[in-house]
């Protein structure tokens, strides 16, 4: 009977136990999610602090709110206009396909006026982005959680060195554990231990690293009263040592990175006159037009665009044909129109084409309205490839350059292997010869400009990924067509490649010193001198025909 | 045959009524006051000028509608300098002599207004420059609706300085003459807030400058040093998508360092992709994305005036809102037209701008405004971040040079000069 008591006591023990974790897990459920809804609705609400606070709350949440401050960081979280529920919108072009922020279930699609957008200011970003690196620290991609450890390096807050602390523990990806060493070093460089400086230097000289450089050359400054910020003279001297041995790498690469820029530029000149190189080296025609036609390449890839403004990357490949179709056939139609009348009258010819220019312009101006268009970049295109702290290369720049490459051979070898090209090259030697031997002139005329022009407008192509497209697009560039020609020798592809690229280099590397409005005069003056010393430029075209 | 002849006669009618037409309105003219319009149609400012072309208009209209000035119809007289310099002080004489117009809005680049200038004071005319410029300059014949750099440079460098934290500067700009004065004052304002000269770096290019791939390398390394960075842009339009284009391509975000543009607006930013530029900011006196009853009526009426229901507003068109206006309310208070009596009415006029306060034309022929610094967003717009509590007096000659901290500008009697040097107390004239 005793035994049976107790038994029933247990029972019902047991039973209110149960009673109260059901009861209890219960609250928890309601406690987990009302912190997060009282912060959703702080960040519904107008002012910048009470979001500040919104996302002080949904940091102290922990993981499962990393999806929402990762879509507010991205600008994918809006407000419904009807009934102010959160959403995250995902961009599909009309509107949004939209998503419930908290239960994640998806809501369909919606017009863009129906939504406000959450909007964040710098200082939330910079916050933002901290939390989200706390929070992604756990990450199972190692490359999410080595940005992660990135975004938090550069805070000397000891709540985040023992979160990087913590990680290390568990941490099996080198590189993010590398990462996370390089941030405790440099925290041991401000340590008040002599050896564990030294050590930390030592171990930090072979880094790559901007935050390094920062440090060591703090510790070879002065302060205001003249004396030096790290007292120990060893310690001082060791940082020195390895100052000098960073530096000389960081002047390696930068050397490199003005290569490159120079190198990118120059493919930008090449593209710009390659075309003009064919029109105005061996037709012998001076197009002031030439610029305009590049315009019309990068309308064409903004009318592409908008065409198909789903596919971004499909669209700018695509425009590549259609800009050379489009500026060969205005070209074909200038020659056949105006400069074929003018052959033998250069002025003439230099007059005519630049009231084409005109005409071009002004005729964009009424279609396009003299607004500049929007031509966006697609992803692939944006960004720059980051090979270290000290070098990254713009992949804008890098395909332009790979572009650049790929029009000049495809040129090249239309030039020397086809039927046209052998045409073209005749009748540029020798107009009277070439007509005796039955080389219809007048059509490899046209066709020779229309490729000149359409080389043209494929450079508008490019161009359009990298400045603005609008009217004047084309006066940019027509002066510096002109002068690569120019400098590389009329009549030779070569040269233009050549002369394209050194001055591209030698604007760069005079660009540090001189400044910007300096370093391009400085290269006029050497092309003027230059073609004083040699008319014909680097590259002349040798021969009989070539005198006259 | 039969065709062409009947052709031919209904040519001849159309021809005849527009000869009839033309000549009643000449005859019509006579009892309308003439305003004259000069911006730039065709060229490269034309992608900034014409807007106010069609504010000016849309302001004539709507006065018009309201039963126009003086119990006579305005008529706007629209003239195209088609970007050219010596051609706006060309157009200008003939717009004063000519076409008689009572008052022009116009000019938008510093260079326009200077070549404008002598034309006006010669035939003492009346010019509205809606435009934010350099300052250093007061004509007795020109208002200034746009910003002097009190209005926008200035407190703007204090923002980032207080409220960013910000201690390295890279001053970056144009070539030409209002980046030039600028950076000189901004230079001047920031060694006299203790910044040292090694942590100001200061950079031009020229117009439509487009590769800045190692310029934006160098404010990259400048920027790595561990102290906060900002870059104060007077690059001037074009020259600007390239530049934010290669910030967002190198990694330069604006939490890292913060781009302040005085030249970038609304209308800049609908021609450009705007993703690598969120975040980075720009200091005017009106936003389109501000919230106020005025504002909204504006904007509605100017999408509906251009039929684009998505065409934005922006600073200038706003200056000229108000210029225009406290030019109709000084010529009701003179009961005339005259460019001598409209100088005098003017000066005290008050004006409600679009951001909810009251502009004032000030005795130095600026008007007050309030400063606003936004953050740019995806949608093109900025949204105000910093705002100053009331407004601010333009100030024709800057404080903070030392050549032009003594002297004032004050079209009122006794002084009546644009530039009297107070230590002095002598009237130098006007330097252009």
């Amino acid at each position: 009977m005793k035994a049976n008591s107790i038994k029933g006591y247990c029972r019902l023990a047991a039973f209110l136990m149960l009673l109260f974790s059901l009861a209890s897990y219960g609250d928890q459920e309601v406690s987990t999610q009302q912190p997060l809804l009282d912060a959703l609705n702080n960040l519904k609400q107008g002012s910048m602090s009470e979001r500040e606070q919104a996302i002080t709350q949904l940091a102290g949440i922990g993981q499962s709110s990393l999806g929402i401050l990762q879509a507010l960081l991205d600008g994918k979280l809006f407000t419904l206009k009807s009934d102010a529920k959160l959403v995250i919108g995902i961009d599909n072009n009309q509107g949004y396909d939209i998503s419930d922020a908290v239960s994640g279930t998806a809501l369909g699609a919606i017009e863009r006026a129906d939504v406000n957008k959450i909007n964040l200011t710098n200082k939330l970003r910079v916050s933002l982005r901290k939390i989200i690196g706390e929070l992604e620290l756990s990450a199972d991609d190692p490359l999410i959680r080595l940005a992660a450890v990135k975004a938090m390096g550069n805070e000397d807050d000891d709540a985040v060195l023992a979160l990087l602390q913590a990680r290390a523990g568990v941490e099996k990806d080198a590189t993010v554990l590398k990462a996370i060493n390089v941030v405790f070093l440099l925290k041991e460089m401000n340590s008040s231990d002599k050896a564990v400086r030294i050590k930390a230097i030592e171990a930090l000289k072979e880094q790559n690293n901007l935050d390094v450089v920062n440090r060591l050359n703090v510790m070879v400054e002065k302060d205001e009263g003249g004396n030096y910020l790290e007292t120990d003279v060893e310690v001082r001297n060791i940082a020195k040592a390895a100052l000098i041995k960073i530096n000389s790498r960081l002047q390696l690469y930068s050397t490199i990175e003005t290569v490159f820029f120079g190198l990118s530029l120059g493919a930008v000149l090449v593209l710009a006159a390659i075309g003009l190189a064919i029109t105005f080296g061996v037709m012998g025609v001076i197009n002031m037009a030439h610029g305009e036609l590049m315009m019309l390449g990068a309308y064409t890839t903004y009318v592409m665009q908008q065409l198909m403004p789903n596919h971004l990357g499909v669209s700018v490949l695509l425009s590549i044909p259609a800009a050379f179709m489009i500026s060969a056939l205005v070209g074909i139609a200038i020659e056949r129109g105006i400069i074929r009348f003018l052959y033998g009258r250069p002025l003439e010819t230099l007059l005519a084409t630049f009231g084409v220019s005109l005409i071009l312009q002004q005729s964009v101006r009424s279609i396009f309205s003299p607004l500049n268009r929007s031509v966006a970049t697609p992803e692939w295109m944006s960004g720059s490839w980051q090979i270290n702290d000290f070098l990254s290369l713009t992949w804008n720049r890098f395909y332009i350059l790979v572009f650049c490459l790929m029009v000049f051979v495809l040129l090249l070898q239309i030039l020397k292997r086809t039927r046209l090209g052998l045409e073209v090259r005749a009748v540029a030697q020798n107009r009277n010869m070439a007509r005796a031997m039955g080389i219809p002139t007048a059509k490899v005329d046209a066709l020779t400009f229309g490729l000149g022009s359409g080389i043209a407008g494929v450079a508008g192509v490019a161009l359009s990924q990298i400045t603005n497209v609008g009217p004047n697009l084309g006066q940019a560039y027509i002066v510096d067509s002109f002068m690569v020609v120019v400098f590389g020798g009329v009549g030779n592809l070569w040269g233009t490649l050549v002369a394209g690229f050194v001055l591209g280099i030698a604007n760069k590397f005079l660009e540090p010193f001189a400044g910007a409005v300096l370093a391009k005069i400085l290269v006029l003056v050497f092309i003027i001198l230059f073609i004083q010393k040699r008319p014909r430029g680097l590259f002349p075209q040798k021969g009989r025909a070539a005198d006259s | 045959m039969n065709r062409i002849s009947e052709k031919l006669r209904k040519l001849s009618i159309v021809g005849a009524v527009a000869l009839l037409t033309v000549a009643s309105g000449t005859v019509r003219a006579e009892d309308t006051i003439k305003v004259g319009v000069l911006h730039s149609l065709s060229g490269t400012m034309a992608i900034s000028e014409t807007t106010l072309k069609d504010t000016m208009l849309m302001l004539i209209d709507e006065q018009n509608k309201k039963g126009g000035l003086l119990g006579k119809k305005l008529e706007a007289v629209v003239v195209d300098p088609a970007s050219n310099w010596p051609l706006f002080a060309e157009k200008a004489r003939e717009l004063l002599t000519k076409d008689k117009v009572a008052a022009i809005f116009g000019c938008w680049t510093s260079v326009s207004r200077k070549s404008v200038l002598p034309v006006i004071e010669e035939l003492n005319g009346l010019l509205f420059y809606p435009v934010q410029y350099e300052g250093e300059e007061s004509s007795k014949n020109v208002f200034y609706t746009g910003a002097a750099p009190n209005q926008q440079a200035i407190p703007a460098v204090d923002y980032l300085m207080n409220d960013l934290k910000v201690k390295r500067w890279v001053l970056a700009g144009t070539d030409y003459v209002y980046p030039r004065t600028t950076n000189k004052i901004l230079e001047a304002y920031l060694k006299s807030k203790g910044v040292a000269k090694k942590d100001i770096m200061i950079n031009y290019t020229p117009f439509g400058h487009s590769d800045w791939q190692s310029i934006v390398a160098d404010v990259k390394k400048f920027g790595s040093t561990g102290k906060k960075t900002a870059v104060v842009s007077t690059i001037n339009g074009d020259a600007n998508i390239p530049f934010y284009k290669e910030l967002g391509n190198q990694g330069i975000s604006a939490e890292k360092i913060p781009v302040i543009a005085f030249s970038v607006g609304e209308e800049e930013l609908s021609g450009m992709d705007t993703k690598p530029l969120v975040g980075h900011l720009a200091a005017w006196n009106y936003f389109m994305s501000i919230d106020s009853t005025k504002n909204a009526a504006f904007i509605k009426q100017w999408q509906e005036y251009t039929k684009n229901p998505k065409r934005v507003s922006n600073d200038p068109m706003e200056a000229h809102y108000i210029g225009f206006n406290m030019w109709v309310k000084a010529v009701e208070k003179a009961g005339t037209t005259d460019p001598a009596a409209v100088q005098k009415a003017i000066i005290g006029v008050e004006f409600p701008n679009l951001t909810g306060g009251t502009s004032k034309m000030l005795v130095n022929h600026h008007i007050s405004k309030p400063v606003l610094i936004g953050e740019i967003q995806d949608d093109g717009q900025l949204m105000t971040v910093w705002q100053t509590n009331k407004l601010v007096d333009g100030d024709a000659w800057s404080d903070f040079l030392p050549e032009s901290k003594p002297i004032i500008a004050d079209w009122t009697p006794p002084i009546s000069c644009g530039n009297y040097n107070t230590k002095t107390k002598k009237c130098s004239g006007q330097t252009y």
